[in-house]
């Protein structure tokens, strides 16, 4: 219940908890107190940095496999008419199956006000997908902005690390106020209002059907991205990323952390896209031995990557208060 | 630039300058946040424009549920997907970009480029729309209503001027197909691969898909007997178009002169295969998509 809860404080854009004195199990606690006494030394984090390696790139690699894969999938079916995945991001068929983009089926089913059965068929079996599969999994290993907005990514860095420009962060809450907005906007205008702009559906439709000029918006939020803000898109926008993050609360894919042999270095927290849900890695913070990280987490693997003492791994299944 | 310069200053006192610092950081954060929220509601509210000025107006396909001019429920029910584009076998349907607004990712139809000739029969299209944005109920290509033909330059028009037409329809460089049926049943082919010879010229007529549809029924009903001659009455008014769509007739003009011309009748059903085939550049014949009847 308390992942629940503080998973959907995070989506909401507010601070991870600091957890009281009292709420750390006493496990944990010696973790720390440990950890306090005998500080790590400079040339223990070198030897396990040397032991380690750096630019691990394995759960980076799946994961490009698949976004790729999967974005593929849909050009080739509609290409080559081999029907194996037909229809865009937003809506398509899998060998026949329905499925439907939670968020534009939301859209749709808000702005016209009608339930149709093939839609419930298709959003239902999305949903189910992806509860097993993590929620925001759908961000990391499938939308294909997410792919373009990480190279960008890595441009915006490089500039920052030059010192060229600065990054400018935003209110994490804006994130809620778009969701309710552009559900309220659906509602009201009866027009699915986001689906305007957003760089999914438009990425999607351009990969499979040819490009038009919406990708001139696109090349406009990485531009953003690139030179002012850092994943500003799914950071601070993202409806899309609000839905999965919600199904994503009862999803039993999650990344764990285990305090123990944790440097508390940071590593995981400068990479990461949704750096708040790491807060338990900061020297202190852990409350338990074992902890899952939060919904907002996209699951892209790139702290499970970079952990130089592999604190953080996927785990298949909820964690228990006091696991072992 | 300021961002430096107020690290700088902030390095040098101590607490209270520390939260000044801090409170100037958080009410730039929040104003940043405003623009930013502000201009990305309001670029998406810009959609608005082309659905108001009637701009994202088009022929759609067969079943969309939409009325002559108001195509909100169409455009609230689809999910933008193209499913029906990736399933009609003329390539037909193409979509909207974001310079139509909320119409984006929406599918439509060039008739004057390619016309649907439901030459997939059973209308896939409507089948494969996931959100019954292209409405379910309908079954046959003569019960949907897509515009209405109208003769909108008379005086291009070859029947009028009692020319026939020898060639291809629409010159050897034009890339729409068709399915012509005495040639393969099954596959739509060019039209430039089709050239005709015509004393007088009755493409619109010819090519009609709901003429087809009569001319065949009329066959069938000549050639059966008996209880199959039963099952051709029932598929009058069903599979077979109950009411003519185009005919060419004795038509007076102003100066009172008869002439040939193509007149369309109840039965259109605005798929836009007379827009596409009339030799004419612009066409004699197009598809207005503010009327399915001439009824008014």
């Amino acid at each position: 219940m308390g992942y629940i809860v503080e998973s959907l404080r995070q989506l909401a854009g507010a601070e991870p908890t600091r957890p009281d004195k009292e709420r750390i199990t006493s496990r944990a606690q010696e973790v720390h107190d440990h950890k306090r006494q005998n500080p790590f030394t400079k040339a223990e984090f070198e030897a396990i940095y040397e032991e380690h390696g750096t630019g691990r790139t394995k759960w980076r690699n799946r994961r490009w496999a698949t976004l790729i894969l999967v974005n593929l999938l849909f050009v080739v079916s509609y290409y080559f008419d081999i029907q194996i995945l037909e229809g865009a991001l937003t809506a398509s068929r899998f060998v026949g199956f329905h499925m439907a983009d939670l968020n534009s089926a939301l859209q749709v089913m808000l702005a016209y006000k009608h339930l149709v059965l093939n839609l419930v068929i298709g959003t239902v079996t999305v949903f189910i997908m992806w509860v097993l599969l993590g929620g925001r999994t759908f961000c990391a290993w499938v939308c294909p902005y997410h792919l373009v907005s990480e190279l960008s990514e890595k441009l915006h860095l490089l500039l920052v690390s030059k010192k060229l420009i600065n990054n400018h962060t935003f209110d994490r809450r804006v994130r809620t106020l778009f969701y309710l907005l552009f559900a309220l906007l659906a509602l009201v205008t009866g027009y699915t209002v986001f689906e305007t702009i957003s760089p999914t559906g438009i990425l999607s439709r351009a990969l499979i059907y040819g490009p038009g000029i919406a990708l001139l918006w696109v090349g406009l939020l990485l531009l953003v991205e690139i030179f002012y803000s850092r994943r500003a898109w799914c950071r601070y926008v993202c409806p899309i990323g609000v839905t999965y993050g919600l199904v994503g609360t009862v999803s039993p894919l999650r990344v764990k952390y285990n305090v123990k042999d944790c440097h508390h270095e940071g590593d995981c927290r400068k990479i990461c896209l949704v750096p708040h849900v790491l807060s338990m890695t900061i020297k202190g913070r852990a409350s338990n031995h074992d902890m899952d990280i939060g919904a907002d987490c996209t699951r892209c693997g790139m702290c499970v990557d970079v952990c130089p003492t592999d604190s953080l791994n996927f785990v298949l299944g909820f964690n228990k208060k006091s696991s072992k | 630039m300021s961002d430096i310069q107020t690290k700088t200053r902030a390095k040098t006192p101590g607490r209270k300058s520390l939260s000044g610092k801090r409170k100037e950081q958080a009410r730039r954060e929040f104003l940043r946040t405003s623009v930013m929220a502000a201009g990305v509601v309001g670029f998406s509210l810009l959609g608005f424009l082309p659905v108001v000025q009637g701009t994202s107006l088009r022929l759609r396909p067969p079943g969309a549920i939409k009325t002559t001019d108001d195509e909100k429920e169409f455009l609230a029910s689809c999910i933008k997907c193209g499913q029906c584009v990736q399933v009609c076998p003329v390539q037909a349907i193409n979509l909207s970009d974001m310079d139509e607004g909320f119409g984006i990712g929406t599918p439509f139809i060039d008739a004057r480029a390619q016309a649907c000739d439901f030459s997939c029969d059973g209308l896939q299209c409507v089948l494969a729309c996931p959100t019954g944005s292209l409405n379910h109920d309908l079954n046959f290509p003569a019960d949907t209503r897509m515009g209405f033909a109208k003769l909108s330059r008379p005086a291009a028009c070859l029947a009028i001027q009692g020319k026939g037409f020898k060639g291809q329809a629409r010159g050897p460089d034009y890339k729409g197909v068709l399915r012509y049926d005495e040639v393969d049943r099954w596959n739509p082919i060019p039209v430039a691969n089709h050239p005709y010879d015509l004393e007088l010229c009755d493409l619109c007529v010819r090519q009609c898909p709901i003429e087809i549809r009569i001319a065949q029924c009329a066959e069938k009903k000549e050639t059966a007997s008996g209880a199959k001659l039963a099952r051709v009455a029932e598929q009058v008014g069903n599979e077979c178009p109950p009411v003519h769509a185009i005919a060419l007739e004795e038509v007076a003009m102003p100066n009172g002169e008869m002439r040939t011309s193509p007149v369309i009748k109840q039965g259109c059903v605005g798929c836009g295969v007379c827009e596409m085939i009339c030799p004419p550049e612009p066409p004699a014949i197009v598809i207005d998509i503010h009327k399915i009847t001439d009824l008014g």
